[in-house]
């Protein structure tokens, strides 16, 4: 509770600020925080993968974005009110959403009776893995997984392609980065 | 059973004062005048993370998250090392200073 009390706190210091360098800061803070909540929810492969995701890489990468933005964030031209709405609009329909689940940890959840006793049952049988989440990953919900990753191949390769458009076409890639490195170093 | 009690009720006060630490760290980030109150404040809250991951470990008889705890380490100091590369040199593909002659 105290902790995700923090995360509102962070939240809002992250929507108040407009020092760019200082959100990316908190950002990282604030994945560290729903790591700990994650921990506390029994969760700690999930909470791994927020901390190295969104604590680790997420920072390095916004502070390279950084590099090539400027530090402080421009007023809004338009006033938040219709955002706001749609917000708590959505807000609202999760909420309400939330209502019919099943209290946390209940073993009698209806996520629990579909497919789970078979996936624990019949693991070993059928896919000889001997880790049920790994067998219901690479396994039984193949497919999806192998959709999960050409998503994120498709995305590294647009992303790839967008940052390849901004280097001049004239010099050759390794040389190019030298000799920026080293038309920049007098200034600093 | 006395002893055991005990050691839980130390390690449920522990982990409160990591929770006031916690929330004393995010308000130096929050109104931190400089960069480096911010970027300290990270990295309290990074080590603070780590406490708490350690004394759930112990009160949930899982002593075992203390690896965890290591790697979180290892990804605060990349964090941290990042944030005060960038604020030096201004860019993170820097080569670092060169030796003066």
């Amino acid at each position: 509770m105290v902790l995700l009390t923090l995360m509102a706190i962070v939240t809002i210091g992250v929507v108040r600020l407009r020092n760019l360098f200082a959100v990316v800061i908190l950002g990282g803070i604030y994945s560290f925080l729903m790591a700990s909540v994650m921990i506390m929810l029994d969760a700690v492969d999930v909470a791994m993968t927020e901390a190295s995701v969104g604590a680790g890489i997420s920072t390095v990468l916004m502070l390279g974005t950084l590099y090539l933005t400027k530090m402080e964030e421009t007023r809004p031209a338009h006033t938040p009110l219709l955002p706001l709405f749609v917000a708590v609009v959505t807000a609202g329909g999760l909420i309400y959403g939330t209502i019919d689940l099943p209290p946390f940890g209940d073993a009698a959840g209806i996520i629990h009776q579909h497919v789970a006793p078979h996936y624990l049952q019949n693991s070993i049988v059928e896919t000889s893995v001997p880790n049920v989440v790994t067998s219901v990953l690479a396994s039984y919900r193949g497919f999806d997984t192998l959709g999960e990753t050409v998503v994120i191949f498709t995305a590294g390769i647009a992303v790839l392609l967008l940052l390849k458009g901004r280097r001049p076409a004239s010099e050759p890639d390794s040389n190019a980065a030298k000799a920026r490195s080293r038309r920049r170093r007098p200034k600093a | 059973m006395e002893g055991l009690t005990e050691g839980l009720f130390m390690y449920m006060v522990a982990a409160i004062a990591i929770l006031v630490a916690l929330g004393l760290a995010v308000f130096r980030a929050l109104a931190g005048p400089t960069v480096f109150d911010r970027a300290l404040a990270a990295n309290a809250v990074g080590t603070g993370a780590i406490m708490l991951l350690a004394i759930v470990g112990f009160l949930t008889g899982r002593p075992e998250f203390l690896d965890i705890g290591i790697l979180y380490a290892l990804l605060n100091i990349i964090a941290t090392l990042a944030v005060l590369k960038f604020f030096r040199y201004g860019d993170l593909g820097h080569a670092g200073e060169e030796p003066k002659d």
